[in-house]
């Protein structure tokens, strides 16, 4: 298979190990006097836009950054909660950048680019030095070196946290820097804006058009470069463990305009969420994976069990991740997990009202806790009320929000039983396609963390989102952007009365029009929901054709019934959530068709993409490397016409295999 | 469509904008599940009013759980509602009683102007940040982390002021506006730690002197922003601050 000649990756030569010092060291410059005059638009607040903007800022640049919120810090970045992997061997129990670099590509079933993992290995390390530097609290020994935790996929403990809260601490990090820099003047910051379409001009992106949520106004906003930190796609599914705000806006109006999207059927299912309680519900709530740490998932080896969790015997449970994966137990990839509790309800073994969940339980590591804290305070024969009392202290300091949460919003307190959970989306590793620079196919525009589909191949790892997000930002942009922007010193700031911005601007006022014309009779969300559905019954966690196929005209009538019959109240010079989601809504809906031509396309399963008719005999996922390692990179041609390029994955350091975590 | 058998009657803050004048809006609330969270019962609410062509309640809400810091309502007399140490996403309608009346209003500072109805603009808040709540160190500086060792305690003590979203409750709750308990977490969790050590007294110095000059208002001591913060941030950063500004000021003699 070759790559398709409108993608040109930009691997640098050399073997892996160097390829990132050498590029780095030989990659073009821009002198400190030309990046004063260079403008940078960052859209998107979380760890990658901040980190990102900062960093170009005290480099020089000019920065602009917008997000829809009404402040950086609330970016969802923030709700990122079990932790950030780093390759420090802080442990000493054998990790290396080669490890986690084989770990990532192994989670990620084979379908990342070598070169770009490695790097991101690579600069793991560098991002908890600088997390520490500003003063990021991570949790700390009592040496006063920092602890390490152990998450999924892994057999190393390489996970930095901040109680269940990592995401939290590391955007208020990035946030603190960028606000540092917009205190300085050099970044202007754009709070309740969203982009609405990125501007080119001969073929370059050259600025955006946003719209001032508070006033309702639409504006220009030239940069000689614009970089998308927009975040996932989750919300496709309506419910998911995203902001109610996260949307493919920005990204889908790229694609739009010539940038390919990577992989869009590459969806996370995370295994250990909140089931679902009834129709009323407008998102779903995670449990850390850290969780799986301490917590033992079951179900009762019975069908249709009535009896409590307490009640059942412990040889009446079926302790099913450690019975088909016994080398790495309760802590596999999030992928396969998922898929096992699937497998367990849809076979009528399922617990709760529902019968859609299963239990995490954390009965036995309480106990286990309870008897090292007795013997490290010489309580002798302590009863097991004691040292479940004191096991219950030691669960409590390492996970007592995440167990407050879950009694907020179930009602019942995980202490006295088991936890139910069930998998929800919560991630894509699909997003726009990007080389080795970040860069799309659209010269000067860029794609940074969630947004890019570059580092998880087809199942991101645990702990490794807040890596990539402050990889791309702090470490890998100030220098890739230099390739670009050296050759654009000689550019001035186009004036914003061009006409490749009054057109831009123009098409996103008709269709504001647009929507407020239709005067239907359905809200934004009952489209939402619809979409929702289709997508979880038929593009969720397990697709066959059949489903995809449907789908796709399911989507195709949604979107007519949208245009023709959605309602959106009040007016376009105001503040307007409808009017908001409307345009977000809009976009998802044309994404959510070509996931599913793309999830048809790839006749193979392979990570968080399972398609029903290819899997192995005990019902793991059936790859096809002959025929489908390679980068799906659709470009778009008009109204539900998307063409296919392909980008060859080549493994030159990691021998392809069928993963295997038993 | 019914969801659950609550009826509820809401009384909310209605306003146009900034510069027009609020009022209180009666809406009924019917068919609710006590399993619903606040924000889901808005949802209902709003879903209703377009279906019957009317215009929806603005409010502000991101995450639904608990970390953003974005949703904002002050029910029934209290920032984020009845409950204790929770956001008002996470607030559920099994703390309420069928048939109860419901008082929504937006956070009430000068500081906070009212964008619409119950949304309210916080970006004083950012720029009290830009002001000094940082370490100042670029990118690329940074030692390797083990080499800066931190006594677990300092560690953990930082954690819980740096636990803070933001989200205002302490000046909605405060009979004075004060941003105390906001800039006194940030203050504390960057001087309890080496890091940050070295700016200390410039940080609390700049931070307060924007404090100021936002408009909130000073502190009395009476505790209802540690009460109603959703992440028990604690009084005790208070103190702290105000010990570092005295002694900051006293050497750099810039009071």
């Amino acid at each position: 298979m070759a790559s398709s000649s409108k993608l040109n990756a930009k691997i640098p030569e050399g073997i892996l190990e160097n390829k990132w010092t050498k590029y780095r060291s030989t990659v073009h410059l821009v002198n400190p006097a030309n990046k004063r005059s260079l403008e940078v638009i960052v859209v998107g607040s979380g760890l990658a836009g901040s980190s990102a903007a900062a960093s170009l800022a005290e480099m020089g640049y000019k920065v602009k950054v917008f997000c829809f919120q009404d402040s950086p810090r609330r970016a969802h970045s923030i709700a990122a909660q079990g932790g950030v992997n780093a390759a420090k061997n802080y442990q000493n129990d054998g990790d290396s950048v080669y490890r986690l670099f084989y770990d990532t590509i192994k989670g990620g079933d084979y379908r990342a680019r070598e070169a770009n993992v490695h790097r991101l290995a690579e600069v793991s390390g560098n991002i908890i030095d600088q997390c520490v530097a500003q003063g990021v609290p991570f949790a700390r020994e009592y040496g006063g070196t920092l602890s390490n935790r152990s998450f999924g996929g892994t057999q190393v403990q390489r996970t930095f946290y901040a109680a269940g809260q990592t995401g939290q601490q590391l955007l208020l990090g990035a946030y603190s820097a960028l606000q540092r820099q917009v205190g300085m003047g050099a970044v202007t910051l754009m709070a309740r804006h969203e982009m609405m379409d990125v501007v080119t001009i001969d073929g370059k992106a050259r600025g955006i058009i946003a719209r001032d949520l508070v006033t309702g106004k639409l504006q220009r906003h030239f940069g000689h470069a614009v970089l998308l930190c927009t975040g996932g796609y989750g919300n496709v599914f309506y419910l998911s463990t995203n902001a109610m705000g996260c949307n493919v806006t920005a990204a889908w109006k790229a694609h739009k305009k010539g940038a390919f999207f990577g992989n869009p059927c590459y969806t996370q299912i995370h295994p250990t969420c909140i089931p679902v309680s009834g129709d009323h519900q407008s998102k779903l709530t995670l449990m850390s994976e850290s969780l799986r740490n301490d917590g033992r998932i079951w179900v009762p080896k019975q069908k249709d069990d009535k009896r409590k969790a307490k009640d059942i015997p412990e040889e009446e449970r079926d302790y099913y991740l450690e019975r088909r994966y016994p080398a790495f137990g309760n802590l596999v990839p999030r992928d396969v997990a998922s898929r096992a509790a699937k497998e367990r309800c849809d076979a009528g073994y399922g617990v709760g009202a529902s019968k859609m969940a299963v239990y995490l339980d954390f009965e036995a590591n309480m106990m286990r806790y309870g008897q090292i804290e007795a013997n490290k305070k010489n309580i002798h024969n302590p009863s097991k009320e004691t040292i479940r009392a004191l096991g219950k202290d030691v669960v409590k300091e390492k996970y007592g929000n995440l167990f407050d949460m879950y009694k907020q919003i179930t009602d019942e307190d995980p202490y006295e039983m088991p936890m139910r959970i069930y998998p929800a989306v919560h991630y894509t590793m699909g997003g726009l396609w990007v080389d080795y620079n970040l860069m799309t196919t659209v010269p000067g525009l860029y794609a940074l963390g969630e947004a890019n589909f570059s580092d998880h191949g087809a199942n991101r790892l645990g702990a490794s989102a807040l890596m990539q997000g402050l990889a791309d930002g702090y470490f890998v942009i100030p220098y890739t952007i230099g390739e670009y922007l050296s050759e654009e010193i000689r550019t001035k700031a186009i004036p914003t009365d061009n006409e490749a911005f009054v057109k831009a601007e123009a098409e996103v006022q008709e269709r504001i029009n647009k929507l407020f014309s239709i005067k239907g009779t359905k809200s934004v969300d009952h489209f939402h929901k619809a979409l929702g559905k289709i997508m979880w019954e038929k593009c969720g966690m397990a697709r066959n054709a059949k489903g995809l196929t449907e789908a796709i005209a399911e989507i195709q009538q949604l979107k007519k019934d949208f245009w023709s019959d959605v309602r959106v109240p009040g007016e376009q010079y105001e503040f307007n959530t409808e009017l908001e989601k409307a345009h977000r809504v809009a976009d998802f809906i044309e994404l959510g068709e070509l996931m599913c031509k793309d999830a048809l396309n790839r006749n193979e399963s392979c990570g968080g993409h399972f398609r029903e008719e290819y899997q192995t005999a005990d019902g793991e996922a059936l790859r096809d490397d002959d025929n489908f390692a390679y980068v799906a990179a659709w470009e778009y041609k008009g109204e539900s016409n998307f063409e296919l390029h392909k980008e060859e994955l080549k493994f030159e350091n990691i021998k392809l295999a069928q993963r295997n975590y038993a | 469509m019914s969801h659950g058998n609550m009826n509820l009657t809401l009384k909310v803050w209605k306003q146009k904008n900034k510069d027009t004048k609020g009022r209180f809006e009666t809406y009924d609330a019917k068919g609710i599940s006590p399993d619903m969270s606040f924000l889901e019962m808005f949802d209902v609410v709003n879903e209703q009013l377009i279906s019957s062509g009317k215009e929806p309640i603005a409010f502000d809400h991101d995450c639904r759980e608990g970390i953003c810091g974005m949703c904002s309502m002050y029910i029934n007399g209290r920032p984020h509602g009845p409950k204790g140490g929770i956001t008002t996403c996470q607030l559920h309608m099994r703390s309420f009683k069928n048939g109860d009346t419901i008082v929504v209003e937006p956070w009430r500072s000068a500081a906070f102007p009212v964008i619409k109805d119950l949304a309210v603009d916080r970006s004083s808040f950012d720029r009290i940040m830009s002001a000094g709540g940082f370490v100042s160190v670029n990118t690329g500086n940074a030692k390797d982390a083990n080499n800066i060792l931190i006594p677990k305690d300092d560690a953990d003590t930082a954690f819980d002021a740096a636990a803070c979203i933001g989200c205002g409750a302490c000046v909605a709750a405060c009979k004075n506006s004060s941003a105390m308990l906001f800039v006194s977490a940030k203050v504390s969790q960057l001087s309890l730690l080496p890091q940050g050590k070295i700016e200390k007294q410039d940080r609390v110095l700049n931070m307060v002197k924007q404090m100021d000059e936002e408009g909130f208002g000073n502190c009395t001591n009476t505790g209802a922003c540690e009460a109603e913060c959703p992440k028990s941030i604690s009084l005790e950063n208070i103190a702290r601050m105000n010990r570092e500004y005295l002694g900051a000021s006293f050497t750099q003699n810039k009071v």
